[in-house]
């Protein structure tokens, strides 16, 4: 029986659950709502909650292991002489030939007596092959028996599962009627299982960290097991070569990463710092309600309208009045053009947030300024914009941390050419760039050129992470400052 | 004191500006003209980059055919005569492209049409590769319209198209390889004759993705579906948890250790670059939980994970902004916690809560990198089938066809790829505007 069935039965088992215990604290007081603890509806949410919550557990729980012990019961059966290196391909063709059979039941190409009783002789590969199942190789009697145990053991798995789900999903029926007593506390049951599901919920964030860091330290753990570290973090050239024998210097990367970033803070913070103040100390409502959104809609755009834009209208632009004039490159995709696009995209960002902190800096202060004879932008500069500095610095790192991260703009403005160089109309690369080159297409997950993207994963969540812990100190003890 | 006041300069007028206020006061008009240029910069990069996209990409959604009559010969395309549509399949697209060019040429025939120098490959490369294909589809479609002539349009070469439109012109065909100058005459000659002619291109947001021979024919259909199959899950998981976690963290948290990591958890998880999250998606949900790559399934995943946080943040600000009165007032009248939050603060929340959703949503929907790594770049050109399957099948994704255009060679998917932006840009536009309105509609101030 599919999953997908099962879960539909448990939630049809927790419907009926609801009404027959609803029903049945009803019946336990003739009728009389008074004589219960809880309203009726409660009875029957807690007979529902125990015919779902527990089933539905189990079954995600099952889901995820039943494969793990299924594969390393077959890795079992593979003899000595097919394992050691391939014994992850020999595992896929069992997988391909056991998923090829699956298919040539359902579709009735086989029937299922004759899918567990095949030899291992030719006509295993032609049959599969005309339902498009490619193997690679032949099938050897080793891989098709093994195959055949797989079907076996995931068939049994699902039985198995479907059968102890339905069984726990209806003992939690029955267990939840055979409770409900007049005076029995329903409505402090429900709300206990309540907290339990909000706080399992609030999990999931802690969950999700701890997947990202987890699965990017175990690929970079291999990573460094097959290339030296110190190569990884002072290597000064960045060449992979997929045939072996590659330098993956971050050098390059990081370089890269920081000059594009650099440039685009150079246009983002004093064009964000600026219209933040004009915008909050300046001008008039009128004019705000229409610059304000206008601007935020930049923060809005997806970033790949934002590497298209670079792509086809900035770098040409660049290239043909700036570059090629002054004899600094012939590139469209370059330094220059993937930071001014990036700087746009920042714009908004750090003028929202300056806005918020220039707007947290007491009226007391200005008031002040303006009152001993300032002029207004006296009172800004002298006055206002130190008394934001710390909250504004921290806008800077958060808008840094947004700089390093950003992928889209980088992989179509600023090319792919990993180079140490000053020129800024020269194409170079940053990290993001290298991991989407590295991950995408054929990838093998032994090799040290696909598993650096981990290594570079890791470098830039860790110099992100670390930005936005300081940024965020740092706004939160200048906010508590005026508070 | 006196004497100070005595011994200063009599000042000639107050309506007189001294030069050093003089010079105060340019500063200040100065400050301030640099403010206003500012905010300008950015409303003028703002239009810059909405010409820019709209210039480049309106022409993907008007498309030239050329309309023509076809004979379908039984002799060549069904020689059996038995209308057998097994049989029939055996005629390739090559049987059919042959049909078309002779159509062409007996129409230049018939419109006594001289173009000079039009050689016969000039005259089978003028349609696009597409259009035998296109032939052959309604064909089989319908095996009795074999032995007729049937009247059908079809797209021209992604050049010719070009022409049209003022990308591709005499000077440029002469140096490309592609197209000829003879050819062009020819689209000319054609659309006064009135069988050439450019009109809506309803296919770019129905027709699946196309090879990178035959940009004239390549739509966002398979595209538009992924990114809907991605947003029904994000919908359907992100809410729930998004919701549950932000009550739990507003009303019931206690104030320990462990609430403290959620929380510092959660405002990072909103800031950690989004490529991050692709490497999570390809490391857990399909090296490890073994997803099929390229299924809208795993892309639903990792966009709700990133969403999480959008919805976390806007959910716990509308349940602060419902005032503590409504609680008060519950809870006194005997409602349990549980009830005070989810029959009374919970719905007056809602509406923060949707405008929250729909936002992340709108971000969800413009993502790209995390979509690259989980093996969305992944040529499609089946379109997935009907939920809850079809979140498995192999699908593509808007931003993500938008990159895969860029990436080909032929200049036509530029404007396909702006085209695709621009579809990207009017769904965002309709989905913060539902945002807006509902703030608008329900906000309510205590």
């Amino acid at each position: 029986m599919p999953a997908p069935w099962i879960f539909l039965i448990v939630l049809a088992l927790a419907a009926a659950g609801y009404l027959a215990g609803r029903l049945r604290a009803l019946a336990v007081v003739g009728g009389d709502i008074r004589r219960l603890h809880s309203l009726p509806g409660y009875y029957g949410w807690q007979a529902a909650m125990l015919a779902a919550l527990p089933a539905l557990l189990v079954m995600g729980l099952w889901l995820l292991i039943q494969p793990v012990v299924v594969e390393s019961r077959v890795e079992g059966m593979i003899p000595e002489a097919a394992q050691g290196a391939s014994l992850s391909l020999v595992m896929t063709d069992v997988r391909r030939v056991a998923e090829g059979l699956d298919l040539a039941v359902s579709t009735g190409v086989m029937s299922a007596a004759e899918a567990t009783g095949l030899s291992a002789d030719g006509t295993i590969r032609a049959t599969l092959g005309k339902l498009g199942v490619a193997l690679g190789s032949g099938v050897t009697p080793e891989v098709l028996a093994a195959a055949k145990a797989l079907r076996t053991a995931e068939a049994t798995g699902r039985g198995a599962m479907a059968a102890v789900v339905l069984v726990l999903a209806l003992a939690g029926v029955a267990y939840a009627l055979w409770r409900i007593r007049a005076e029995y506390r329903a409505r402090n049951v429900v709300e206990a299982g309540v907290r339990g599901l909000l706080l399992l919920a609030s999990t999931i964030a802690i969950l999700t960290t701890a997947g990202i860091v987890l699965s990017m330290l175990f690929e970079t753990r291999h990573f460094f097991a097959q290339y030296p570290w110190w190569k990884f973090f002072f290597g000064a050239t960045w060449s992979p070569n997929f045939r072996g024998g590659s330098d993956l210097g971050i050098l390059p990367l990081l370089w890269g990463t920081l000059y594009i970033s650099f440039i685009a803070l150079v246009v983002s913070v004093p064009i964000g710092l600026f219209a933040a103040v004009y915008m909050s100390e300046y001008a008039g409502r009128k004019f705000r309600m229409v610059a304000k959104p206008a601007i935020e809609i930049l923060a809005g755009i997806p970033t790949i309208v934002y590497g298209l834009f670079a792509l086809i209208t900035v770098g040409p632009l660049l290239r043909d009045y700036f570059a090629q004039p002054l004899g600094l490159g012939a590139s469209g995709s370059s330094v220059m053009t993937a930071g001014l696009v990036m700087g746009v995209m920042l714009i908004p960002f750090v003028s929202s947030l300056s806005d918020d902190i220039i707007n947290a800096v007491p009226q007391s202060l200005r008031d002040g300024s303006l009152g001993l004879g300032a002029t207004r932008s006296e009172t800004i500069r002298q006055v206002v914009l130190p008394a934001a500095l710390p909250g504004i610095v921290g806008a800077v790192l958060l808008a840094a941390s947004r700089a390093i991260g950003e992928t889209m703009i980088v992989v179509l403005g600023a090319g792919a050419a990993a180079k140490l160089d000053l020129n800024p109309f020269e194409a170079m690369t940053t990290v993001t760039v290298k991991i989407v080159s590295q991950l995408t297409g054929d990838t093998d997950f032994a090799a040290p050129e696909t598993l650096v993207a981990f290594a570079l994963g890791l470098t830039l969540f860790v110099l992100t992470l670390g930005l936005n812990v300081l940024a965020l100190w740092i706004v939160r003890r200048y906010r508590e400052q005026y508070e | 004191m006196t004497d100070v006041i005595a011994e200063r300069p009599a000042k000639p007028s107050l309506l007189t500006l001294d030069a050093r206020t003089r010079r105060r006061n340019a500063a200040e008009a100065r400050f301030r003209a640099y403010g206003l240029a500012a905010v300008m910069a950015g409303i003028v990069a703002l239009v810059v980059l909405l010409a820019s996209v709209l210039g480049n990409g309106l022409g993907a959604f008007t498309q030239t055919r050329v309309t023509l009559q076809v004979e379908l010969p039984a002799a060549k395309l069904d020689k059996s005569g038995t209308r057998d549509i097994e049989v029939m399949k055996k005629a390739t697209t090559l049987t059919y492209g042959p049909l078309i060019t002779a159509a062409l040429s007996a129409a230049i025939k018939d419109r006594g049409i001289v173009v000079e120098g039009l050689s016969k490959k000039d005259l089978s490369g003028f349609l696009s590769k597409e259009s035998a294909a296109q032939l052959r589809d309604r064909v089989l479609a319908d095996p009795r319209l074999v032995g007729a002539a049937v009247t059908q349009s079809f797209l021209v070469n992604g050049r010719i198209d070009g022409y049209e439109k003022g990308r591709v012109t005499m000077q440029s065909a002469e140096k490309d390889s592609n197209v000829s100058p003879a050819q062009l005459h020819l689209a000319d000659a054609l659309e006064t004759a009135g069988i050439l002619h450019t009109g809506f291109n309803r296919d770019f947001v129905t027709a699946p993705d196309a090879s990178d021979q035959r940009p004239e024919a390549a739509g966002l259909g398979v595209a538009i579906l992924g990114s809907a199959y991605m947003m029904l899950i994000v919908l359907i998981l992100s809410l729930p948890i998004g919701v549950a976690t932000a009550i739990y963290l507003e009303e019931f948290a206690p104030q320990n250790r462990w609430t403290d990591l959620i929380e510092v958890n959660i405002s990072n998880l909103a800031a950690v670059p989004s490529i991050v999250f692709g490497i999570l998606g390809l490391a857990i949900f399909i090296n490890f939980a073994g997803l099929p790559q390229s299924a809208p399934i795993v892309g639903g995943l990792v966009l709700t994970l990133m969403t999480l946080p959008t919805i976390i943040i806007a959910t716990r600000a509308a349940l602060k902004a419902v005032p503590p009165s409504i609680r008060d007032a519950a809870l006194g009248i005997g409602a349990s916690k549980i009830q005070a939050i989810f029959h009374h603060v919970l719905p007056l929340a809602m509406p923060g809560i949707m405008t929250g959703a729909i936002i992340g949503l709108a971000q969800a929907l413009g993502e790209t990198a995390p979509l690259l790594l989980i093996g969305m770049v992944a040529f499609v050109r089946d379109y997935p089938g009907a939920p809850p399957e079809g979140f498995f099948d192999p699908s593509s994704a808007l931003p993500v066809q938008v990159f895969n255009w860029t990436q080909r060679a032929d200049p036509a998917f530029v404007e396909r790829a702006s085209g695709a932006i621009i579809v990207l840009l009017v769904f965002l536009v309709i989905m913060n505007t539902a945002a807006i309105l509902i703030r608008r509609r329900f906000e309510r101030r205590w």
